[in-house]
């Protein structure tokens, strides 16, 4: 099981202390968790794009790059790329750049984003929603497909200008890119990812840990059926929590509140409340927030229902403090991490 | 529990909640069909996993062979909807506005609910709204027996007392207390960011809400001097 952290930058107003970090301090805050994260051996950094007033990152690329120059053995990638409102094509170029800075790490997480400000920024039509991203996500693996095979690329479609007879520089490290296809949970996404044979992660936001269950299910047997190899391909879980000595739960509480706060007001959603926190931070529930045992049995429980290959956490939700999120960090790779070794095998190897 | 009054349901959307629903009426004992756009062979396998038991067909059966058609398409595709198929047929309206999925919809602000913007394509459709107000994950994990101190209740509406008796013992069977809401237009009682709909209530409170919103609603259409 790799396990890793990622975040999108939050710059929140810290809810309890009202203390509030500018966008240049949270860079270097970011860049000291990804050497961190190195340092205690865990497996994956993420930074996810956001096009919003609370979050630092809405261009990951150069920041990953920066931890890939800190940073020896942590892969590195876009916890989630919205691949919607980007050219594949340049979207590949910079994580084959990418690639070949970090020696092999780097990773390309493509999603259609859970917020929709990049549609306007970048001149995207909602109404496009489903078509952009099936086009997209399309010659993004084709343009890896033909760097695989070296080979040139013929490809024309809607939302960008046709592509005759182009090679792409420069290639990725080996020639492959490892691309992950982030989703919310439609069953068409899974099916989808599974059909394309990629790498899946599964945003697993809160209610409980068998939520996706049947979803891992679906695309290892689409994946077979398509053709791939499942055993070869990786499932994912993306989550929120904080790992503490002691009060973790407690601390984290404010700070998951006050996203969920902004999320509910903002979507018509039910609003978060003391009881629906206790009822994810129980031992069943999608909040990973507690002590290193309480998270490693928590991670082990989803693994029982999913047979999942990564476990990924955003601990700085709506700001916390610096100093928590490290000794987190700490806590993920020395301890939480350990635990889990001793009861499922470590990473595969095969790439997609 | 007496005996369903419908046999089977014929559910449009294989997506998170078609599929929910899916499971959730193949435990309560109904034949359920499930239908995507095109060929049912493209979403064989995720019914097979997501709603066992379940039997993907077109939607052109999905409407034809069932006792209720569900709705769970994403509302921006309400178009694409056959209205003759739907004509005289019962139907249960699951859907919602998001904005962030189904992009602008001008045509929204000339309704009172969503519902009611779907009704007005499927003019001949006899059709209810109701297991909007509840998640699609909530729906198997809230499900109670008849009878169980903590049952949670949904709400229902149509224009069409058939129809909105055979939702009412639909919703039942899934395992929630139904509640009569009323005429379809008490519809927007329920759609995102009401009380109801970003509550969890039981019979009671349930029902005291629909009449605060009735009540509400009342005192806007009334003159105030």
């Amino acid at each position: 099981m790799e396990l890793g952290v990622y975040s999108f930058g939050d710059v929140h107003q810290d809810p309890v202390t009202g203390a509030q970090v500018s966008p240049q301090q949270r860079m270097a805050d970011l860049l000291e968790r990804a050497r961190l994260a190195d340092d205690v051996g865990l497996d994956y950094f993420g930074l996810g794009e956001h096009h919003r007033p609370e979050y630092a990152i809405s261009a990951p690329i150069p920041m990953l790059a920066a931890a890939a120059a800190q940073t020896k053995n942590i892969k590195v990638g876009s916890a989630v790329t919205v691949l919607s409102t980007e050219d594949p094509v340049r979207v590949y170029q910079q994580f084959a750049t990418l690639d070949l800075l970090s020696g092999g790490r780097a990773e390309l997480t493509a999603g259609r984003g859970s917020f929709i400000e990049s549609y306007p920024l970048f001149g995207a039509d909602l109404n496009d929603y489903e078509e952009l991203y099936e086009e997209k996500i399309g010659l993004l693996l084709a343009l890896n497909e033909s760097g695989r095979k070296e080979e040139s690329i013929t490809w024309s479609g809607k939302f960008r200008p046709a592509l005759e007879d182009a090679t792409i520089y420069p290639r990725p490290v080996n020639n492959n890119l490892d691309i992950w296809i982030a989703t919310g949970g439609t069953p068409s996404s899974t099916a989808r990812a599974a059909a394309l044979g990629t790498n899946v992660i599964y945003a697993l936001l809160g209610g409980a840990v068998s939520n996706f269950a049947r979803h891992a299910q679906l695309f290892r047997a689409g994946a077979e059926q398509a053709g791939h190899d499942a055993t070869a391909l990786k499932v994912g879980v993306s989550a929120v929590g904080l790992v503490g000595k002691d009060n973790a739960t407690e601390t984290f509480y404010p700070y998951w509140r006050r996203v969920m706060d902004d999320i509910a007001r903002e979507r018509g959603f039910t609003p978060p409340n003391r009881i629906s926190y206790n009822m994810q931070t129980a031992p069943a529930g999608a909040i990973y927030a507690g002590t290193p045992e309480q998270v490693a049995e928590k991670i082990l429980l989803t693994h029982q229902h999913m047979g999942h290959d990564r476990h990924i956490l955003e601990m700085d939700f709506a700001s916390v403090p610096q100093k928590d999120v490290l000794k987190s960090i700490e806590l993920f790779g020395t301890e939480v991490k350990p635990l889990i070794d001793a009861e499922l095998p470590t990473t595969k190897k095969v790439n997609a | 529990m007496s005996d369903p009054t419908a046999t089977t349901i014929g559910i449009l959307g294989a997506g998170k909640v078609g599929t929910g629903v899916a499971r959730q009426a193949i435990k309560a004992g109904y034949r359920v069909l499930i239908a995507a756009s095109g060929d049912p062979k493209k979403i064989d396998l995720i019914v097979s996993v997501m709603a066992p038991g379940a039997i993907a067909v077109s939607a052109q059966d999905a409407m034809e062979l069932s006792d209720l058609v569900v709705l769970s398409v994403p509302l921006h595709k309400f178009r694409t909807l056959d209205p003759a198929a739907l004509a005289g047929k019962h139907v249960l309206d699951t859907m919602n506005y998001w904005r962030d999925t189904n992009g602008d919809m001008p045509e929204l602000a000339e309704a009172r609910s969503s519902s009611e913007m779907v009704l007005a394509h499927l003019p001949q459709a006899r059709l209810a709204k109701s297991l909007n107000h509840i998640g699609y994950h909530e729906l198997e994990l809230d499900a109670r027996e008849a009878g169980a101190a903590d049952r949670r209740a949904l709400a229902v509406a149509s224009d069409d007392a058939e129809t909105r008796a055979l939702v009412l013992d639909f919703v039942e069977h899934l395992g929630f207390d139904a509640v009569d809401a009323g005429p379809l237009a008490q519809g927007a009682a329920f759609e995102p960011d009401t009380p109801i709909f970003t509550g969890s209530y039981n019979e009671a409170r349930l029902q005291g809400e629909l009449l605060a919103h009735a009540a509400a609603a009342q005192a806007e259409l009334s003159p105030t001097h």
